[in-house]
Formats: C-alpha cells, structure tokens, sequence
C-alpha cells in the first residue's frame, strides 16, 4: 500500500467531519441572534446574585429547573393584572394555564439533542409544540422568530445544538383551573 | 479544502438545490378534475372509504382518488405506498348535509406535493381556494362552536413533509378485512374500491403475494381492543409514530405490516402503565392509559378536552369526539386492573 493512500484518507476523512459541522460565521450568528432576540430571559433561569436576580449561565437555555415544584399559580382578582411569573422567569401563569420555558440544550433526553433543523423550523412555521402540537403557549414570542429569515433560524438552531447540553426535564404544561 | 468539498459534493450528487417553485393550486375546485360535468364526478376516479376514519367534528365525507391512466400505485412498501406523479385524491366534508370544504392532495413531482382546500360557496355549485391560512368559522358544528378549514401548514402536520402519506388510502385502511366494530366505520357503498379491486385492477404493484389472503388486520385479541387501536392509528399516528418519532415522546400508534404476529401493537406497547410528562389539573403520575382507570388516563382526558393547552388531536376539529372518548372509557375500564392484555 502506498504511503500516500493513509494519508488521503485521513485528509478526507478531517475534511469530512468538518464539513458535518456548521461554520463559526453560522455559530456565531446564532449566539448573536440568542443574544440579542433575548431567548436568555426566560430560557435560562434567574437566581439570586449580590445585586439581586440575575441569569444562572450554569444552566444556560436550560428552561424552568426540573427541581424547582411550582406550588399552584395565585388567583389574580379582575382587573388589568392578568399574569404571573416565578422568580426564575421560567414559569408563567394566565389565563392560557402555566407554561414553562423549553429546555433548549442539545441534551438528548431533555432538550433539542434529538431534534432535527427540520423539526426546529416546523416547530417555528406552525407555532405548535414539538412542531406538530399544541399551540405554543405565551411568552413565547413565536412570531418574531417567524419572522427571522430561515438562514437566521437555521443559526439559531445550530448555535443551540453546541451549547453545552444540561439534563433539565421540564414539567409539561398545565391546564387552567377555571373551565371554559 | 473547501472547494475539494464543493467538487466531491457536486460528485455525489449532494449540491444544494436550487429554490423550488411550488405549482399552484386551480383557483376553482372544479377546475381540478374532480367533475366530469356540472355536480358529476369523473367516474374513472377510484371512490373509497377508510375503515377507520378521521374524525372531523362529525362531518360526512366522500372521498376520491385519481390515477394518471395507465399508471399504478408501487405497493413493494406496505406501510408506505409510492403514487405515481400526476396522483390526486379530493375529500369532501359535509355538515348539516350541506357541502362545506373539499381538501385536495395532488403529487405534482415526485417529491413535490401540492395540498388544497376549497370552501364551497352558498349555492353549493363551486368551491374556492382557501388562503394558506385556512379558514376560521367555516360551518358552525355545535351552537357556538365554529369548523376551521385547516391551513396548509397543518395538512402537512398530518400528511408529512418531505414524505407524504396518503392517510385514508394505505394497505390497512383498504384491507378486504373490515373491523365491523370500527368507531364511525362507514359502510362501503357500491363501487368503492378496497384491496382485493386494486390488485384485480392490476392498479397496485409489488405488493407480497399473501396480500389478499392475509390482508393487513389490527392485531388484537378483542373486538373492543382491535376497533379502538384502529382509531387510534387514524386519529393519532400521522404524529405519533415510530418511523417519525417526536423527540423525547416514545408514543406510536401506526399499526405496520412489520409487527410480529402476536405481538402487541405499538399503540398497546406505548401506553398502557406507560408514564405520562403531561398531567390533568390535579393528577399526578397518572399514566397515558391506565388499565381498569379511565379517570387516571391521561390520552382519555385530552381526546375529551378542547383546551389548546391540553386537546387531542392538537388540530382538526372543535368538537370532542364522544362517542370515541365513550369507547375507550369502556375499553380502558374493562382492561385488567395489571396490565396485562
């Protein structure tokens, strides 16, 4: 066997396993789009600094904490008060039931590591959860995403996918209490 | 590197392809060629009738499937049946006895499907495109409860993106062996096509020779366990289905011919005992079936809700399916208390 054969093969082969993954200009286009569309605010949880709330980035777009049992959301009166937050920013209360932020790390059993770009532009498209579900539930800004090109989408998602993954399974929505 | 890339990849075949254009719909159904004269449908269209339909806020329904002539469907995939490009299939929805949309499904390429739905108008004597978006208050089904002719976007919720399924008109839905307990089975009337026309027609090829003697069944050792798992796979498998998994869910409802004979079906496999994420207000840990407890299921409690948060199917109709939600109650309350079957 010529020398040469190795070597071709293990240059195409790195050549390969580059091109599987997504260019630094996407990756960094997604963490720009992140940051400034805001997904930290309710995605990743709040806890309590020196100078008060502020986002925990050791569990980064890692949705409401798994551990953190939210007790009944409180009865508002009538009026112009018409939802609730937790203190992590990740739970919230209205007239919609409760929602709780995705977790949106590549973990595989808790978060988007088993989600396809297909499936994260659907789930954008249609506004439903998991793509095919129910609607999905405010805050969820799911129109201004809508509006990003597919380009800035496709970002998003592949910045999402290199975050580091954190096992965070989020509780599933609840139903409002009052019938209708 | 990158253009060694490039190269190899225009090699293989595996270049980005350039933006589609997507053929347009006829503006008027009868411009599609449902209609051989005014109100007359072509009679070379195949009539069928799925033996476990979709429920659709109790519409009445027709449905028709068009072959290009000379062309046949390949049947080698009996859970997933190639048609011919120039296919188009119509169902028609009536409430009331009264013709409110028909929706259209029409493989333009061979990657390339074009989905439709047509909104009929007052006189009942044309039906026009709908807008992508649907069409919101379309009939009202119940005092105040409004049909929403569904949105493009939400056909292919159902029917899939890149790989279309035909839902109503596969192997099983066909099958010569006709669940007779079926929930809202309609009865063949004369003419309409099942398995045993399509071979005899020579209109579905490469299907196993052991087709018509061993027709696609429910697998089952109950009447009520085969009639409600068929439902549940008409209602509930264009999401919930192995071969298309929803991420972190591990729900399937899709009855396929590669299930081993005496094994349970996967709609038995996925939920019954099985844990549920999703928990009606004040449940906990209550599964997505749990046998001889109606009232702790949680799949009952959603096909019986029209919350957002909590309906299933998620999209599709306005009105809870009661007689559905009435026989799985009871199946599910006969089930023993282990979860044995």
């Amino acid at each position: 066997m010529s020398l040469t054969r190795p070597f071709l093969l293990a240059f195409l082969g790195a050549a390969v396993a580059q091109a599987g993954a997504p260019p630094k200009s996407i990756l960094q286009r997604g963490a720009y789009l992140v940051r400034v569309g805001g997904c930290n605010d309710c995605h990743t949880p709040l806890k309590m600094g020196a100078k008060g709330p502020e986002p925990d980035m050791t569990r980064m777009l890692s949705g409401h904490p798994e551990a953190l049992k939210m007790p009944p959301a409180p009865q508002l009166p009538e009026g112009p008060w018409g939802w609730t937050g937790a203190a992590t920013a990740t739970a919230f209360a209205g007239p919609w039931g409760v929602s709780f932020a995705a977790n949106l790390t590549p973990d595989k059993e808790t978060g988007l590591g088993s989600w396809t770009e297909a499936q994260f532009l659907q789930m954008i498209r249609t506004g439903r959860h998991l793509g095919q579900g129910r609607p999905i539930l405010p805050p969820m800004p799911v129109p201004s995403l809508h509006a990003a090109t597919e380009a800035d989408q496709k970002a998003i998602f592949a910045y999402l996918k290199s975050i580091p993954a954190v096992s965070n399974r989020v509780p599933a929505v609840v139903e409002p209490v009052a019938s209708h | 590197m990158r253009a060694l890339l490039l190269v190899a990849a225009a090699a293989l075949g595996l270049t980005p392809g350039t933006a589609r254009t997507l053929p347009q719909p006829p503006h008027l159904l009868t411009q599609t060629g449902l209609y051989s004269a005014p109100g007359v449908v072509d009679a070379r269209h195949l009539a069928y009738a799925p033996q476990y339909p979709l429920w659709t806020d109790g519409a009445a329904k027709s449905r028709w499937l068009h072959l290009p002539a000379g062309k046949d469907i390949d049947g080698g995939d009996e859970d997933g049946w190639v048609f011919p490009v120039g296919t188009r299939v119509w169902k028609e929805f009536r409430f009331q006895g009264r013709k409110v949309e028909t929706r259209m499904i029409w493989k333009a390429g061979p990657r390339t499907w074009v989905f439709a739905s047509y909104a009929w108008n007052e006189a009942q004597t044309e039906a026009t495109l709908v807008p992508a978006d649907g069409l919101p208050d379309a009939a009202e089904v119940a005092p105040g409860v409004w049909h929403r002719i569904p949105s493009r976007a939400d056909c292919r919720n159902c029917h899939g993106q890149e790989s279309v399924d035909m839902l109503g008109f596969n192997a099983l839905q066909l099958s010569p062996d006709r669940d007779p307990d079926a929930i809202h089975g309609e009865p063949l009337q004369p003419g309409m096509v099942t398995l045993d026309d399509l071979v005899a027609r020579r209109l579905l090829r490469g299907a196993r020779p052991d087709l018509l003697s061993r027709p696609p069944r429910i697998q089952a050792d109950q009447a009520a366990t085969r009639s409600v798992l068929g439902y549940l796979q008409a209602n509930c498998a264009s999401c919930h289905r192995g071969d298309r998994p929803l991420p972190g869910l591990d729900l399937d409802f899709r009855h396929t011919s590669h299930l081993i004979r005496g094994a349970d079906e996967p709609g038995l496999r996925t939920t019954l005992g099985r844990p549920s994420v999703y928990q009606a207000p004040g449940a906990a840990g209550d599964p997505r079936l749990s046998p001889g407890v109606p009232d702790q299921s949680t799949l009952i409690h959603r096909m019986a809700s029209r919350r957002p948060a909590a309906q299933m199917p998620p999209l599709g109709s306005a009105l809870v399916d009661q007689e559905a939600v009435a026989r799985l109650r009871r199946w599910v309350a006969d089930l023993p208390l282990a979860a044995s079957h």
